[in-house]
């Protein structure tokens, strides 16, 4: 089966209003060509589940100031302005969610689990509305799973058949999100024949992986 | 001596051989630079053994601490997802995390992440640390524009309840002992008065 796709064939998989994950820690390790041609191709009414919005010219903040998010779930917004200003005016929800927490209900979402119990947030306006249970005598807030329609992903090194080795600190919420989302694309900066990864080395098997586009350096 | 320098040296000395520390963006960063300790650093976005920053034109694009910025990786260190990284830190495998704050009360909570209608950048890591570290160091300026930050009761939104274990600001050292809030230094050259006037958070003493 041949994953390996064009790019204007990859933008083509997230429709208008469609739930997209997005993997990257402030635009490393991210999948920086697709976002570009997400950019271009333009969709819009999209709910976003990301680390961070990174910087206004940089990742998934591209996006943000092309205002193609009407929902934004993430951990940080700080370090781009324009989701500020778009939060502040009212013109985008954002929900903010504890780091921790929004890898833990991803994680669930790929994992099969019906939620995780965090200490995170108990006492805070993150547990507002939320269920609090008491185990052994400390309160846990119950976090709900975190799925979407498409994950979009980096791996520095992926095989012909989607096997994927991220480098360094660029593995992030890459190898949680494949596992959570009902379409995986990745974005790979170099594409290799099957069996030249060690298998000791993937991070993120084929079989979660459907498209593959290739990004370069 | 600067302040942020005073208080950066003054929480080194609590960071001991053998601790795994997760140090926040800004003044924290600076702790790395007075250790006297053989430690471990985690950083949340992926790494335990984080070294210092790279020699110019060295920076590899890959590495990077949870600022973006690049860093290196230290011999015996490595490398994980960000489920991974958190399950090390709200696990309790964090022997100390320094983080700044806006607003630490005398039960212990703080507030470090929004300011309502003013700045909101998200808690980004903070909730977890605080909630998960075996240790909680606040290192933080005495005052905001001469405004106390160590309350009776946080005004902002919370980041945690009841977490913090230590203050270190350029005036003071503050612990809670038995749950009691309980300054147990001074700064040479500051007097309890000063402390008074520059805390509104009643406060027992132990020097």
């Amino acid at each position: 089966m041949n994953k390996i796709c064009s790019m204007e064939e990859c933008v083509k998989l997230v429709k208008p209003g469609y739930t997209i994950m997005v993997g990257g820690f402030l635009g490393v390790g991210s999948p920086h060509r697709i976002i570009d041609a997400l950019v271009k191709a333009g969709a819009d009414n999209l709910t976003l589940i990301c680390n961070d919005t990174a910087m206004e010219d940089v990742g998934v903040g591209k996006m943000v100031v092309n205002k193609q998010f009407k929902k934004i779930i993430t951990s940080h917004i700080g370090t781009n302005k324009e989701t500020g200003r778009q939060l502040m005016a009212g013109e985008t929800e954002i929900e903010l969610v504890p780091q921790g927490t929004l890898a833990e209900r991803v994680r669930a979402a790929g994992a099969g689990l019906g939620g995780v119990l965090t200490p995170t947030g108990v006492g805070t306006i993150v547990g507002e509305g939320k269920q609090v249970l008491e185990i052994e005598g400390k309160d846990y807030l119950l976090e709900m799973p975190l799925h979407a329609d498409v994950a979009i992903i980096f791996g520095t090194k992926v095989d012909k058949s989607g096997n994927a080795f991220h480098s360094k600190t660029t593995r992030n919420f890459n190898p949680l999100m494949a596992m959570a989302a009902d379409t995986v694309i990745m974005e790979a900066e170099e594409i290799v024949e099957v069996g030249e990864i060690d298998p000791h080395l993937v991070m993120t098997p084929a079989t979660l992986v459907d498209y593959i586009v290739e990004g370069g350096k | 001596m600067d302040a942020k320098e005073m208080i950066a040296r003054r929480v080194a000395k609590e960071l001991k051989d053998g601790y795994m520390v997760n140090l926040g963006i800004g003044l924290p960063t600076m702790v790395a630079d007075y250790l006297e300790a053989d430690l471990t650093f985690q950083s949340e976005n992926g790494m335990l053994g984080m070294g210092c920053k790279p020699e110019e034109g060295q920076e590899d694009r890959d590495i990077t601490n949870a600022g973006a910025q690049p860093v290196t990786i230290v011999p015996g260190g490595m490398y994980f997802d960000s489920a991974y990284s958190f399950a090390l830190i709200r696990g309790g495998h964090v022997d100390v995390t320094v983080l700044g704050a806006l607003q630490v009360d005398e039960t212990g909570s703080l507030a470090s992440w929004m300011i309502p209608g003013k700045m909101v950048p998200g808690m980004g890591g903070a909730m977890d640390l605080v909630t998960g570290a075996k240790r909680v160091i606040i290192a933080m300026q005495h005052t905001a524009k001469g405004a106390p930050k160590v309350l009776k009761k946080c005004t902002l939104p919370l980041t945690a309840v009841g977490v913090v274990d230590m203050i270190v600001t350029e005036l003071c050292v503050f612990k809670f002992l038995e749950g009691k809030l309980t300054l147990t230094e001074l700064s040479e050259g500051v007097t309890l008065d000063d402390v008074a006037a520059a805390t509104e958070a009643d406060f027992d003493i132990m020097i």
